[in-house]
């Protein structure tokens, strides 16, 4: 072990930072292919079907199946379609889903980039791959695509302003836009997160994550029975892979974060009861993962249960509902740190 | 300035939302939709000509390839057309039958639209959960017919033989369990009528839970209510039928204004909405499901209690059973002459319709004295109804154009015919 250490502060900064970057994605992306598989179980089950299992045991080895299927397939570039824009479009979707987890702390410490303004940073990576997606429908140069392409860039640029104001209100409470320092200020147990003092902005936060990752029942960019696949309708191969493995990452993450801001990160939840020297033993990263796991079951469950809204629904939802709650919610929260009112101000 | 025009946007027939091979030509501003053109003829099968050129006998299976969801109401309205023509006498019991599986047929349809209507929507699962429900009714015609969905079991006269005094079991395979088995033997322990009267009994559950997912979900009411509204007097225009009709607040059911089979002998209400809006004919469609069930209790009930023929002696129209061909001439020449030639029609014209699930479906033939009809005319609900696509989108968002074509019900193998 020692060895291992000392061969590891031996190399240099660039090598260590990768290395750091290998132990993160390697996980997430296997969390990813595992996701797909989840999903079509727990629907499956949601559906009194049986979901796959047909490769490996107990059809373990599906996502692998999907993904060798996938990347042997042909990437098929439409004759009218703008070639460069169309490949980049995917890489550009992924890129920010990716980059995000750079400064997600996994636990106290447990980081790779402990910048202070981590929520600035995380606001703008997840806006930014509403890009990947419009380049994708312009790119693509079919009716079908392009009209995914404006309802997603629309219905993403909504949800950011409600979704914005709703980590203002985390900020407001936790003083720091350091994301290892917002779980610091949750500590203290189940009682003490964020979620209560900030139940509208919790709750709002979760559903605009959910549009913005273009999920179920917000999936209008999609669109399956409207408008057939949205922008990557064009799309076939490793390129539409691309676009699936970035949809599933911007799940995770959404779901990481809401754990993280709102459910108290790696913080145990039996914190300052008598249970919490029983649950000593449990590292913090198993807590964050329980947390991101409720949240990421959430998603499949919204799926399997709600129609899908029409767009201009989607729109009333977020410009005339969200945002004003979230505004008013502001001041609320505002106001209770000034008059330190409640223990989460102190 | 540059002028702005409107954008056409071909809609399907390779579309998931266009249930088949519906093409629509859509003129957008936006996402608003401006003109909606439905193209029809991509079925097109030439049914009504086919007919013309087969004895009367050999058109029945060419029903079920009508409205493929709902086989035995066109089966119903083809066999009623020619019972008319020759004036034949239908046994009680195989009236009682026909409505049992009629009702049947109306409960695999709205189960096929609900789940289809939904899946448009957006919401999966109850799709999943009809078609559970269809499995079991799906068994109920291959327990009579051996088919399960082009049955070809009404035919003139009657229908082809009595209900089975078992119902067929699952049987054993290296895949399921013992215990597996049991539990999904569990109905069909007795006849066909005891595994209907089950599922009958079963069935309200059911309804409630698709009821659970959809009725009162907020989603699911903004996107129906006030979408492809169509006032009384402009489904009266439009000439639609069925659901169409009734949602739009008209009591007109022909199972009541005209009764046919055994319809006067049972007892159930007609539903009827009150704006005219999708959500008022999923609210009917629903309705009209726990009707059914009504409907197929009675006649269980009745079926149970009062064996009897069900085909006519006629062995003109109808086959002589096996036995008597062994040892009666007639019978034999009968039988021949019934498979090979059939039965003639002497010059004349009928129309007679049913109200199947989607509508009224008609059939008018016209027969001049030969064993074929000369000219056999079949009215189909869903194409009326979907001459209303573009008042009904007008105005709409794109998003609309789906509900309202999952809410019209529309199967092209009746449309196109």
């Amino acid at each position: 072990m020692d060895f291992l250490i000392g061969l590891y502060d031996s190399l240099p900064v660039a090598i260590q930072i990768i290395l750091k970057i290998v132990v993160i994605m390697g996980p997430l992306m296997v969390l990813v292919a595992y996701y797909t598989y989840a999903e079509r179980k727990v629907i499956g089950y949601m559906q009194v079907r049986i979901g796959p299992n047909r490769v490996g045991p107990k059809g373990w080895g599906q996502p692998i199946a999907d993904a060798v299927k996938l990347m042997f397939k042909e990437i098929v570039l439409p004759t009218h379609a703008d070639k460069t824009l169309f490949l980049i479009a995917p890489l550009l979707s992924i890129g920010p889903a990716l980059a995000a987890w750079a400064v997600f702390p996994f636990d106290t410490g447990l980081v790779l980039a402990d910048i202070n303004a981590g929520l600035l940073y995380l606001l703008a990576m997840t806006s930014i791959g509403v890009y990947g997606v419009i380049i994708a429908g312009w790119a693509s140069n079919s009716k079908y695509a392009f009209l995914g392409a404006i309802r997603c860039a629309a219905q993403i640029v909504s949800y950011e302003i409600a979704m914005g104001f709703a980590l203002v209100g985390v900020l407001v409470v936790a003083g720091s836009l350091n994301l290892g320092q917002i779980v610091e200020g949750q500590s203290g147990g189940f009682w003490n997160w964020y979620w209560l003092p900030l139940l509208p902005l919790f709750v709002i936060y979760f559903i605009s994550g959910v549009a913005e990752t273009n999920r179920a029942p917000f999936d209008v960019a999609e669109g399956e029975s409207e408008i057939v696949a949205g922008f990557h309708v064009d799309y076939s191969g490793m390129a539409f892979a691309v676009f699936f493995l970035a949809e599933y990452a911007n799940m995770i993450l959404i779901s990481a974060l809401t754990a993280l801001m709102f459910l108290g990160g790696w913080l145990s939840p039996f914190q300052g009861t008598f249970m919490e020297s029983w649950f000593a033993w449990v590292p913090g990263i198993i807590w964050l993962v329980a947390k991101t796991f409720v949240f990421m079951f959430l998603f499949l469950w919204f799926r399997a249960t709600f129609p899908r809204y029409r767009y201009d629904q989607i729109m009333r939802l977020g410009w005339k509902i969200f945002i004003p709650i979230t505004i008013v919610w502001i001041v609320v929260a505002g106001a209770m740190q000034v008059y330190d009112i409640g223990p989460w101000y102190q | 300035m540059a002028e702005i025009r409107n954008y056409t946007l071909n809609f399907g027939p390779q579309h998931p939302a266009a249930h088949g091979v519906l093409r629509l030509v859509l003129e957008m501003d936006g996402e608003v939709i401006q003109r909606a053109d439905p193209h029809v003829g991509l079925l097109h099968r030439g049914t009504e000509k086919l007919a013309e050129h087969k004895p009367y006998n050999h058109s029945i299976p060419y029903m079920d390839r009508l409205d493929y969801v709902s086989m035995m109401c066109n089966e119903h309205g083809y066999v009623g057309t020619i019972e008319k023509l020759l004036s034949v006498e239908v046994p009680e019991r195989a009236q009682y039958i026909r409505v049992l599986f009629d009702e049947i047929t109306r409960i695999l349809n709205h189960l096929m639209w609900l789940g289809a209507h939904a899946l448009d929507v957006g919401a999966m699962t109850v799709f999943l959960y009809a078609f559970r429900e269809r499995e079991d009714l799906m068994d109920c015609y291959e327990a009579v017919s051996g088919a399960r969905l082009h049955a070809a079991y009404y035919r003139v006269g009657g229908v082809y033989r009595d209900l089975p005094e078992q119902m067929p079991r699952y049987e054993m395979s290296h895949l399921g369990s013992e215990k597996e088995m049991k539990y999904r033997n569990q109905a069909r322990e007795g006849s066909l009528l005891d595994f209907i009267e089950d599922f009958t009994e079963r069935f309200p559950g059911y309804v409630d839970e698709y009821e659970t997912l959809l009725t009162d979900n907020r989603i699911w009411k903004q996107r129906l209510v006030d979408i492809g509204v169509v006032t009384p007097e402009r489904a009266r225009q439009l000439g639609f039928t069925g659901p169409m009709i009734r949602g739009s607040g008209i009591a007109w059911d022909l199972r009541k204004k005209q009764p046919y089979a055994a319809y006067d002998k049972v007892d159930f209400d007609i539903p009827i909405g009150s704006n005219g809006d999708s959500y008022d004919r999923y609210l009917v469609r629903i309705e009209e499901m726990r009707q059914s069930n009504r409907i197929m209790k009675q006649c269980v009930d009745w079926l149970k209690n009062n064996p009897g023929p069900v085909m006519v002696g006629d062995y003109k129209v109808a086959p002589p059973p096996r036995e008597k061909m062994k040892d009666d001439m007639e019978a034999l020449i009968h039988h021949f002459k019934l498979f090979s030639e059939g039965y003639s029609i002497p010059e004349s014209e009928a129309y007679f319709a049913v109200e199947a699930p989607k509508g009224e479906f008609g059939c008018y033939i016209i027969a001049d004295g030969a064993n074929k009809p000369y000219r056999l005319k079949i009215r189909a609900p869903g194409f009326a109804h979907m001459a209303a696509m573009d008042e009904m989108t007008k105005g709409h968002m794109l998003a609309d154009v789906v509900a309202v074509i999952g809410t019209m019900d529309v199967v092209f193998g009746e449309i196109d015919r």
